[in-house]
């Protein structure tokens, strides 16, 4: 831009927001990295969907705090008895931001939006399928192009209708997620035009309560209110983003006052943090599973007993101590208390090294020597997979079996542990879309041959596990999806495939002058609802 | 002068044509891809990982890869960062004048206090103000950056709220759009009251932060060439004839002291940017350093190669200067054959 261009914009602007600022109710949330771009299809870092969130919305949504769904641009949706159809019907009047890049819009969002939104994602042909080197990962990674059979307009401009190849009740939980948000056909067709349609993963445009304003790289970016947004005005004016990547700077700065919501804060900083009598600690049991699994393929690990030996013999309140520093709880499902349908009346395996070491010579199991695969990277789920192998590696060896520990670079680890060549290993699973199905069929699936997938690292196939979990894919009443679930997590318990180890805990310390702001299980910050007091 | 000048220039290509080779090797060798490095545990299937790494000409052979980087860095181009898709050359300058800022200030601030340090140790040799002055540079030269900037920020932030904790500016006061890209020239020319002084308080820390380790060194290197200088006859001399001790050290002394000092100063530079990665980290200032780091975990080879290239070219300028200027204040080195 042209120097006295920029000069004269900024000082018109700069000048306008001194005018505007006197009275404006300002939040500044700490985060943690900088995004890639501001559209969340072409990504796959929570760092990139937090950026982004404030301007989007998605067909449906999940309830703040919760891993429920709930209506969002559509006001509501029927599936067909025979579930391969679900047609949704849009809210009226939604409107999309104006003034933002040069765009005003000239209609309210309708069903071209939607299609526009996902057919950039599945179709290669699409106008914008190539912008931005567009790699569509979470979209396929959900398995959308196997579900999806077609999106098309429905009897009127409000109503979408999705066919599907098969029953899938988790789909809709899938279009609550960062990817699936929608759209304005208008604002690419009006960026195609001026020929740079690269803008519109840079300055984005959507419903959401919060509309673009500015992004300097690598330092803040910018939203404000969006008054005329469907679900009403926030009641904060402007939302700062401070880029900061350090966990001591961030607290430091929430000390100070120079932010008031952070993420990811440091887990010895936690005490401090307490005892601030300005900031509350918010706390809740993340969307994850971290855990220890025994390559079910390879003896003696098809033997029951020895599954139970060691997940006996393994002392996992210490872990939680040592590795988590007290930032996880034990975990005895593979789903998280926080996800509906955790069955609370499972029993939890007990630590007893006597009892395992008795188990494994009764089922004959001498002089055992094995490996323990650990991550060479920080896991959400798993803060330090080197120090958890060392503290299972003395575990096991007080019940005899002695181990070696073997890492790869990450890429490399992950490959090969898809691949069965451990023979026991540590990994575990941050939910995408807060349905069951999304940890139970993707980490202990088989196919139809009765072969494990890939992610069912501990390589374990039950024919009624998978009968059961199939079901609960298809059916779309929750009470009914519950009770399967409940019988999927008493055969993991029987029959004990891997060691759940915990489920790490989420900290968002925020400043005691927020109000209405809830710590969400999907690991998102949301704000349209947050306020702050004086 | 002239011909010093080309001479010297023309030893940069090697320089280059070798920084070039050897960056290349080094990132390819590190294990790990861009696309694999950034999945999640759900990994990529074999399909879509060939499709990706085809797109992003990652299964060229090695020898291609390089003569085609080669080439495009001779017209200029510098490459697509995998990660933002943005050109390298852009995202650099874009976030260089904050590096630039912030290693300015902080040689200014090793430079103002670090020669005068060492002028007053070596001319009260073995006093107070000697041992005080040269017992602070070695604190300063072994402390951790990362330590002294969390302590710092501690201190004067947390507890005596003398100072910001982080950024370039006050996110809440102030909003104005970079035109420079230098927060002290933006801050006025943005016309907003008290910007510029919010955009000095916010610089003093990591000025100082990054600035610590030059100063030392500058300071010990200024006294020890001082004391050297001062044992000269010609000083003696100038003592004989009945000078002042001030002129004798300043003016006369001074300036031969200076020689080493420079090329110090001139290997600092290449100090100082790589202490900026730690000093952008620790108070969140988007600067070049920290865009580095965080390429290196993602893989993203075209932003490393480029921004290696980038900063190597300014390292091997503001040396070349160096050596022009060390020509210029001795005239028996410009001269040599």
């Amino acid at each position: 831009m042209k120097f006295h261009k920029l000069l004269g914009a900024a000082l018109l602007a700069s000048s306008m927001l001194v005018a505007g600022a006197a009275n404006a109710k300002t939040l500044v949330y700490c985060s943690e990295g900088s995004p890639e771009n501001f559209t969340p299809s072409i990504n796959t870092t929570g760092t990139t969907f937090d950026a982004a969130r404030p301007v989007y919305n998605r067909l449906v949504q999940f309830t703040p705090g919760t891993t429920q769904v709930e209506p969002a641009l559509a006001e509501s949706w029927t599936v067909s008895p025979d579930g391969l159809t679900i047609t949704f019907k849009l809210r009226p009047g939604i409107k999309f931001h104006s003034g933002v890049n040069g765009f005003t819009p000239t209609r309210d969002l309708n069903a071209e939006d939607v299609i526009w939104s996902f057919d950039r994602q599945w179709k290669p042909d699409h106008p914008y399928a190539k912008v931005s080197a567009g790699s569509y990962d979470y979209f396929n990674d959900m398995g959308m192009p196997d579900l999806l059979e077609s999106i098309t307009k429905g009897d009127d401009d409000l109503t979408v209708v999705i066919k599907l190849k098969k029953p899938n009740a988790p789909i809709i939980a899938n279009l609550a997620m960062d990817f699936a948000a929608i759209h304005s056909a208008e604002y690419a067709k009006f960026l195609m035009d001026k020929g740079t349609p690269e803008q519109f993963d840079q300055i984005p445009v959507g419903t959401g309560s919060f509309s673009f304003v500015d992004y300097q790289k690598d330092a803040v970016i910018r939203f404000k209110a969006f008054a005329d947004g469907w679900a009403g005005k926030p009641k904060i004016d402007d939302l700062v983003y401070a880029i900061t990547p350090d966990a001591t700077a961030r607290y430091a700065k929430l000390k100070a006052g120079e932010c008031q919501v952070m993420i990811a804060p440091n887990p010895a900083d936690l005490p401090d943090m307490k005892a601030n009598a300005d900031i509350n600690v918010l706390e809740q049991a993340g969307l994850n599973i971290g855990y220890y699994a025994m390559n079910n393929m390879k003896p003696p690990f098809d033997k029951k007993e020895v599954r139970e030996a060691f997940a006996m013999a393994i002392d996992r309140d210490a872990i939680i101590k040592e590795v988590y520093q007290g930032a996880g709880q034990k975990a005895k499902n593979l789903i998280p208390p926080t996800m509906w349908s955790y069955d609370d009346s499972t029993k939890d395996v007990e630590y007893n090294p006597e009892k395992a070491k008795k188990m494994l010579e009764d089922a004959g199991v001498k002089d055992l020597k094995i490996d323990i695969w650990w991550m060479p990277v920080q896991r959400p789920y798993n803060p330090n997979a080197k120090r958890m192998a060392e503290m299972i590696q003395a575990d096991l060896a007080k019940i005899g079996v002695e181990s070696t520990l073997v890492s790869y670079e990450w890429g490399e680890y992950r490959k090969r542990m898809q691949a069965g060549e451990h023979m026991t290993g540590m990994l575990g699973w941050t939910g995408d879309n807060g349905d069951p199905d999304n940890f139970f069929a993707v980490l202990l699936g088989c196919n139809a041959e009765g072969k494990p997938n890939g992610n069912n690292i501990p390589k374990w196939c039950n024919a009624k596990f998978k009968e059961v979990v199939d079901k609960a894919a298809e059916i779309t009443d929750q009470a009914e999806r519950t009770k399967l679930y409940q019988e999927a997590q008493k055969i993991q318990a029987e029959e004990m495939p891997q060691v759940n180890i915990a489920h790490s805990t989420v900290f968002e310390p925020i400043s005691k002058k927020v109000t209405g702001y809830k710590v969400s299980p999907l690991g998102s910050h949301e704000f349209q609802n947050v306020d702050i007091a004086e | 002068m002239i011909r010093f000048f080309l001479k010297r220039l023309a030893l940069t290509i090697p320089t280059f044509i070798a920084l070039m080779f050897i960056t290349f090797v080094m990132l390819r060798l590190v294990p790990g891809d861009p696309i694999e490095v950034r999945r999640g545990e759900r990994g990529i299937s074999p399909e879509r990982l060939a499709q990706l790494r085809h797109d992003m000409g990652l299964d060229q052979p090695l020898w291609k890869q390089f003569l085609d980087y080669a080439n495009a860095l001779l017209h200029g181009d510098f490459g697509t960062s995998i990660v933002s898709k943005s050109p390298v050359l852009h995202e650099f300058l874009t976030l260089f004048p904050a590096t630039l800022e912030l290693t300015i200030t902080a040689m200014i601030f090793a430079i103002v206090l670090g020669i005068p340090a060492g002028v007053i140790a070596a001319s009260r040799r073995g006093g107070v103000y000697d041992q005080t002055l040269m017992g602070l540079a070695l604190t300063g030269y072994s402390m951790p950056i990362f330590w002294w900037g969390l302590i710092l920020v501690l201190v004067m932030s947390n507890t005596l709220h003398l100072t910001p904790v982080s950024g370039r500016v006050d996110l809440i006061k102030f909003y104005y759009q970079p035109v420079t890209g230098f927060m002290l020239i933006d801050s006025i020319l943005s016309g907003q009251k008290g910007a510029f002084m919010d955009a000095v308080r916010h610089l003093i820390l990591p000025m100082i932060v990054l600035g610590t380790v030059p100063l030392a060194v500058i300071a010990r290197m200024t006294r020890s060439s001082m004391l050297e200088v001062l044992e000269e006859d010609y000083v003696r001399t100038a003592r004989a004839k009945g000078l002042s001790w001030t002129r004798i050290v300043g003016v006369h002394a001074l300036r031969n002291a200076l020689i080493p000092v420079v090329t110090v100063i001139g290997l600092q530079v290449g100090g100082l940017l790589a202490g900026a990665v730690l000093t952008e980290t620790i108070f969140s200032w988007p600067g070049v350093g920290k865009w580095l780091i965080e390429s290196i975990n993602r893989r993203d080879y075209p932003a490393l190669q480029g921004g290696i290239m980038l900063i190597a070219t300014i390292v091997i300028l503001v040396n070349l200067f160096i050596d022009m200027l060390y020509g210029l204040i001795n005239p028996r080195i410009r001269h040599a054959k």
